[in-house]
């Protein structure tokens, strides 16, 4: 007997994001090996792996920060068709400004530590062509209390900050400008467990009030299983298992997801 | 039979002290300077008898752009007769034969410093003025290589984020010299560390601007009638220094750029910073028959220049 099961409704709709066949070698060293994946719009998509799985460099190619050697990537946007990496810096530029949020690991890379944190989240306005002054504060103040960043610390510089609000016054700038991508690496790796619940707590809010669709990368399956919805295993430079997250952490099928699986329960 | 019969009368081959193959690169960066009004181009500057940071990269133009008929001014904040100004005059004479004059009216070259004249410059002199540090970029992005990819990209979004900081952090803008403008609707250039209250008379000028930075070997110009827009927010209007309603006590003039003066009882007196102009506003009064041009100020307000 067959079994015909209809597709979730999710996948029945247009995919967002769908990068196919990335490859990406930094001379001897196969970081990214032929994957490919999807995500679909609302939808969280995890991706697992230890150090130097490829994780992050597949996130950086998302965010357009780092072109392959060879594969495609099309985001399903008014603005843009074909493959995006072979647009050039200009329009690769102005496509992450406006479409594409990112919240990394290490604030440092995303925020500008000496200006105020409402000045860090009106940058990504101003690139946007924003000019006026009232609108730019206003914006901000709402993007940072979304983040749920504590409102009185408003024009405090990032440097002053602790490492949760760094990285909410990151969400904040992230999701100013409403992407329709958001991603996320390691974003609460490096907090304090509590912390890490409540930013957990505030991206899971988020993305069920505004349905934004999310790329979470990290090593913490908590996190994942937290977030995600379905979720990818990398594995030098390779995808090795991917599917739903209850699927793939209840009844992992290959011997690395199994390890994890274990390594963490 | 002597020597001198058979050749020609002395008369110099060359004047403005640079060689003609220095004084030709420079033209030719000018012309392209002025081809792409406020983007930065770089030359070689050459060695001038001055050190690096007193005005090397104006002189150089001035001495590009001078011959012996060209009427020289030079002034250092506002000054005619401080000892740069008096100092590099004389040079420019000496090497060249040109005329010098204290005068706006007169002048057909004036190389400055910090100011630009308060008479209305006109189609037939050119403004020469020393810049420091040429990159508005620098304190937004040190990486110099990253700056340039901006300009090209114009990528100005940090400019305007410097400014968002300033009126959070002070309330207001609180850059005085060398405001960023935007010229002709593309390129961001510091206009030399002039007060705000001069970078109105950029836009829309009769005369050519060129500005020329030495030690960082850039020059970059505003040709005549071009743009040129302080950088400001849509619901934040641009303000000049609060000098509308100075007095000068020399002249009893008011309405113009002044320096102040401290007093020993801790007040202030005022003097107007354009000292030619002050000058004449002071032998206007004694009742002297003195040629007195228009200004861009009238009553402390900027005409509007269309």
């Amino acid at each position: 007997m067959t079994l015909t099961l209809n597709p979730p409704r999710l996948v029945a709709t247009d995919a967002l994001l769908q990068i196919s066949n990335v490859s990406k070698s930094y001379g001897a060293v196969n970081a990214v090996r032929d994957v490919s994946a999807t995500v679909y719009p609302g939808e969280v998509l995890g991706i697992v792996g230890e150090s130097g799985s490829g994780k992050s460099t597949l996130l950086r190619m998302m965010n357009l920060e780092e072109i392959p050697d060879s594969g495609t990537y099309t985001l399903d946007l008014p603005e843009v068709s074909g493959n995006l990496f072979d647009l050039d810096r200009f329009a690769r530029r102005m496509l992450c400004a406006k479409r594409i949020g990112i919240v990394y690991q290490n604030p440092h890379l995303g925020l500008l530590m000496d200006h105020t944190s409402s000045g860090n989240v009106a940058e990504r306005l101003l690139v946007a062509g924003e000019r006026r002054f009232g609108e730019l504060r206003a914006r901000a103040q709402d993007a940072l209390a979304a983040s749920e960043f504590p409102l009185e610390r408003l024009d405090d510089p990032p440097r002053d900050l602790s490492g949760g609000m760094q990285q909410r016054v990151q969400l904040a700038k992230a999701i100013a400008l409403e992407p329709a991508l958001l991603l996320l690496d390691e974003p609460t790796t490096g907090l304090d467990v509590s912390v890490q619940a409540l930013v957990l707590d505030t991206l899971k809010r988020l993305q069920q009030e505004r349905q934004i669709t999310m790329v979470l990368v990290s090593h913490d399956l908590g996190v994942i299983r937290t977030l995600a919805d379905r979720v990818m295993v990398m594995r030098r430079g390779q995808v090795v298992e991917a599917g739903l997250v209850d699927q793939i952490f209840q009844d992992p099928q290959h011997p690395y997801t199994q390890q994890l699986v274990h390594a963490k329960l | 039979m002597s020597l001198s019969s058979l050749t020609k009368p002395w008369q110099p081959m060359s004047y403005g002290f640079l060689d003609a193959s220095a004084k030709r690169e420079i033209r030719r960066k000018m012309l392209k300077a002025v081809a792409v009004p406020g983007c930065q181009m770089p030359y070689a500057s050459r060695e001038v008898p001055m050190a690096r940071g007193w005005g090397t990269g104006g002189l150089q133009v001035s001495l590009t752009l001078i011959n012996p008929k060209t009427c020289v001014k030079v002034i250092d904040q506002g000054a005619d007769d401080s000892v740069n100004a008096a100092s590099i005059r004389r040079f420019l004479a000496q090497v060249s034969g040109a005329p010098t004059t204290l005068d706006t009216l007169k002048a057909n070259l004036i190389q400055s410093r910090h100011r630009i004249p308060e008479e209305k410059l006109t189609a037939h002199q050119t403004l020469v003025l020393q810049v420091p540090n040429p990159e508005p970029l620098r304190s937004v992005q040190p990486n110099m290589s990253i700056a340039r990819q901006m300009h090209g990209d114009a990528d100005y979004g940090r400019m305007w984020l410097q400014l968002y900081e300033q009126i959070v952090r002070s309330g207001r803008v609180m850059q005085g010299a060398s405001y960023p403008a935007m010229v002709n609707g593309r390129h961001v250039m510091t206009p030399s560390p002039i007060p705000r209250w001069d970078v109105p008379k950029l836009h829309m000028a009769q005369h050519l601007t060129i500005l020329s930075a030495g030690r960082e070997k850039r020059i970059y110009a505003v040709p005549p009638h071009t743009r040129v827009e302080p950088l400001v927010f849509d619901d934040v209007p641009y303000r000049v220094e609060d000098h509308g309603d100075l007095t000068c006590h020399r002249s009893g003039a008011r309405g113009f750029f002044m320096n102040e003066i401290p007093l020993p009882d801790g007040s202030a007196a005022h003097e107007i910073s354009d000292s030619e102009y002050g000058v004449k506003t002071i032998r206007t009064r004694d009742g002297e028959a003195v040629e007195t041009g228009d200004t861009w100020y009238i009553n402390g307000l900027i005409e509007d220049a269309t």
